[in-house]
């Protein structure tokens, strides 16, 4: 059922931990779809060819007698019952329960805004700085990060790009400036609203390296386009164009990565300083 | 009854009337065309999402002298799809114009129990029905935020968000009049003889779906004022503290919640699924009993799978909540609750499969309307199941999968069960049939076309392409694979929308023959049926009230010479 799945049209990459666990219950409940779908077809077309008017000029008043379909109900009801104690209780407990916090752990805020993505990292201390509404400048602080806080001294943002170690539990803190968004992932199998004035633990661990999926998708309509961060709840007039990029790196990739934004942003200190100079 | 007759004018006849037969033709007319006004702006939607920024061919000039669907226009019309077709369409169809017309014709009453309610329920409907569109014409044009209206976004929209709110307390209000009508309606001026288990399954779905308007109603009137006064007056029930738009701190922000609005919403629009699918429920099973000339398989086990289905429908609504950052417990009872509420809907849609074991069944145009509204509406059914469980729907929330999943239960399913209805009481209101030909040409173009568009549907659904995307999906490399799919829907929409004229041709010339004094055209046994002309007498219905002494769907009952047995036959 998944190679059907995929042939028609859920992207063949499941490229998370969780991924193919979400995979696996779609493909359950499709299972259980198509099984009643076709047990009702059958039924359905068998019925209607064989009690015609000019087949069966007179109908029978006391119709069908036996109790096969309250079997068949029953059935479904057990399906159920142990898709929803089996998969999807455990699948959403692990969701919400298992949010990662240990030392290995990468930390990073996301925040939508329309119509962007702005994605936040501690730095080296670990701990994210203060951020304050005031101070949201769209040009050069857009998340409002208050440098004169000493943990947001060495904090990095982006815009759009969100870059992440492969094989390493991340851990998304989502929130928003202004409206609902959602961040979506989809070749990871990850969704989650960004709600106004609350801040979502969403959390994931990429198993593909951008590099390695780049050579999958080889051949495919999407030769050559990364993974991408998708608005998956309608935020106003620049919704349908609010993509972001996302980089997995191997774990050498990803140090270098982060050196190059440290330097960065010495580099911007430096200019910061002589402004308040002279 | 007959004093009634004596002071009539043309003006209180047809217009201002309060004969329940009258108050459901124009419930009827102006829902149909509410419904053709909501399918032509799909139908520019589509060509938008088939052909992105490109010019609009024909009456691009409406949106401007570039005449392209710019997004803001594109979320109006999404927006104002969905609210013309449920609210100003369906439900007015088949609650409004079904249930005032044949409800107190098939419990053999004169009229509905409140004839004043039921005329000012009609009028509020049409008055919330032009402040609705009088949206298009504010600065900003109409509402832009999706019929769902999610704050702050719907918050810090133009002004047509306002219009739409004021339009939905209009509405909200007429549902609420009509449905404390339907109740009392149908539990006080049932015919003698007319017990509980006597009443068409017809009868039950608008008593049933009348609870859930009357119930489900109110949280949502509720927060539509909420939401005007956070637009007028400067309050913050959706905001809450710390919000940038555009860049500028929002200073009335502070202490509300979004999610707020998102619950008592839901906790409306759950509900309104049940209130579109039931009446179709009842239509289906009428036309089905007639034209399989046998009862249908289970009538005790229909009526508690619906009442069930009700009360149901009130414990799910956060089931479309899962990615707002649900926890364990609510997910779980949600999930719970969603997977039960698909066992009366599998119960329902077997017993009318059942119903046709042993039957003679006569393919006619409203039949063939009703045969096609159950496996349309199993795969409307069956397609929620994924949507129910918060694991698969990481995945599939909010794409076209859910786009697919709840058309194929509205479109095919609840509108072909209206179109059945159409055909089959056509000869009740009018005295005169419509032509089987153009109706059997309608509903095979009709079948292949709803297919077209909502199909495709699901497979982009499954590679997670988002809804409401102004361009289809154009920037999304996730959507690269699929996107071709967009101009099939879009030909199968508008070939569906040409399929149409077989009905308005249909409706048209049937309209100028003569009537042909046929009463009973179909052979049924209801009331409505039997016991008044077709059309009824004027106001009062029936020369003399009817006496009930059987069930309503003894169709071929052994020993009996016809193949029905009337509800008023003794014996």
């Amino acid at each position: 059922m998944l190679e059907v799945l995929r042939k028609l049209g859920l992207p063949s990459v499941s490229a998370s931990t969780q991924g193919p666990s979400i995979d696996n219950i779609i493909s359950m409940v499709h299972w259980l779809m198509l099984v009643l779908f076709v047990g009702w077809g059958i039924f359905f077309i068998y019925t209607l060819l064989r009690f015609r008017e000019s087949k069966n000029p007179k109908a029978d008043y006391g119709g069908i007698k036996n109790h096969y379909s309250s079997y068949a109900e029953a059935g479904v009801a057990l399906i159920e019952i142990a898709l929803l104690f089996g998969f999807a209780f455990p699948i959403w407990a692990s969701r919400i329960n298992d949010v990662p916090q240990g030392p290995d752990t990468v930390q990073i805020r996301v925040i939508g805004q329309q119509f962007a993505w702005n994605i936040h990292y501690p730095g080296d201390d670990g701990v994210f700085g203060k951020t304050d509404v005031n101070l949201v400048n769209e040009q050069d602080n857009p998340i409002g990060i208050d440098r004169s806080d000493d943990f947001a001294k060495d904090d990095i943002w982006t815009i759009n790009q969100l870059h992440i170690p492969v094989n390493t539990p991340v851990n998304i803190l989502l929130s928003t400036k202004d409206v609902i968004h959602n961040f979506k992932l989809p070749e990871l199998r990850v969704s989650q609203d960004a709600i106004s004035g609350m801040q979502i633990p969403v959390w994931f661990e990429a198993t593909m390296t951008s590099e390695e999926f780049l050579e999958q998708s080889v051949g495919t309509g999407r030769e050559g386009k990364g993974f991408q961060i998708a608005c998956a709840q309608l935020c106003g007039l620049g919704h349908s164009k609010m993509v972001g990029y996302m980089t997995v790196h191997d774990d050498e990739g990803y140090s270098n990565w982060l050196e190059e934004q440290k330097e960065y942003l010495l580099e911007e200190d430096e200019d910061d300083w002589g402004d308040d100079e002279w | 009854m007959s004093d009634n007759h004596t002071k009539e004018t043309f003006f209180t006849k047809y217009i201002w009337s309060i004969d329940h037969k009258v108050i459901g033709i124009q419930y009827g007319i102006t829902a149909l065309l509410w419904l053709l006004v909501g399918f032509g702006l799909m139908m520019v939607m589509r060509y938008q999402l088939a052909y992105p920024d490109t010019q609009i061919p024909f009456i691009g000039w409406i949106f401007g002298e570039d005449k392209l669907l710019l997004p803001e226009k594109y979320n109006s019309l999404g927006a104002m799809h969905g609210t013309i077709m449920i609210f100003l369409g369906v439900v007015p169809l088949a609650f409004g114009a079904f249930g005032n017309y044949l409800v107190p014709l098939q419990i053999g009453a004169i009229d509905m129990a409140f004839p004043r309610l039921n005329a000012a329920s009609y009028w509020t409907y049409f008055l919330g029905s032009i402040i609705m569109v009088v949206g298009f014409f504010v600065p900003g044009g109409a509402a832009n935020s999706g019929w769902t209206s999610y704050p702050p976004l719907a918050d810090v929209a133009t002004a047509g968000q306002t219009v739409w709110l004021l339009g939905m307390v209009m509405l909200i209000t007429s549902s609420l009049l009509g449905s404390v009508n339907i109740m009392v309606t149908v539990i006080q001026l049932r015919a003698e003889g007319m017990t509980w288990f006597r009443l068409p399954i017809f009868v039950w779905t608008q008593f049933i779906t009348a609870f859930l308007l009357l119930l489900a109603f109110p949280p949502l009137e509720a927060a539509g004022i909420l939401q005007l006064m956070d637009r007028l007056a400067g309050t913050s029930f959706f905001l809450p503290t710390g919000l940038v738009v555009s860049g500028e701190v929002l200073t009335n922000a502070g202490g509300g919640s979004p999610l707020l609005w998102q619950h008592l919403f839901w906790f409306l629009a759950h509900p309104e699924v049940y209130v579109l699918i039931l009446p179709a429920f009842g239509i289906i099973s009428e036309i089905i009993a007639n034209n399989t000339r046998k009862p249908l398989s289970g009538y005790k086990s229909l009526v508690y799978a619906m009442t069930f289905l009700g009360f149901m429908s009130f414990v799910v609504w956060a089931h479309h909540m899962y990615l707002t950052g649900m926890g364990t417990t609510m997910g779980a009872f949600f999930q719970t609750t969603t997977m039960i509420i698909s066992i009366p809907s599998v119960v329902i849609l077997t017993a009318l499969l059942l119903s046709l074991w042993g039957g003679s069944i006569r393919f006619n145009t409203p039949m063939l309307f009703a045969l096609a509204f159950l496996p349309m509406f199993g795969i409307g059914g069956l397609t929620g199941l994924p949507l129910g469980l918060a694991a698969a729907d990481i995945h599939l929330h909010d794409t076209y999968y859910v786009i697919g999943h709840f058309h194929y239960v509205v479109a095919p399913g609840t509108l072909f069960a209206l179109f059945a209805g159409v055909y089959f009481w056509f000869p009740k209101v009018t005295g005169k049939s419509l032509n089987e030909s153009l109706g059997k040409l309608h509903f095979y173009f009709s079948f292949i076309f709803m297919n077209g568009v909502f199909m495709p549907m699901f497979i982009q659904g499954l590679a997670g392409v988002s809804r409401r995307l102004a361009d289809g999906g154009q920037a999304y490399a996730h959507a690269a694979d699929v996107i071709y799919l967009n101009e099939i829907m879009s030909w199968s929409a508008w070939l569906l929308g040409m399929a149409q004229l077989f009905f308005i041709a249909n409706v048209v010339l049937t309209l100028f023959k003569a009537r042909t004094g046929e009463i009973n055209p179909w052979n049924a046994t209801t009331i409505d049926w039997t016991e008044t002309t077709s059309p009824p007498l004027g106001h009062g219905n029936f020369e003399k009230i009817p006496v009930v002494y059987r069930g309503p769907y003894e169709y071929s009952v052994p020993g009996s010479k016809i193949d029905f047995t009337p509800q008023t036959e003794k014996g």
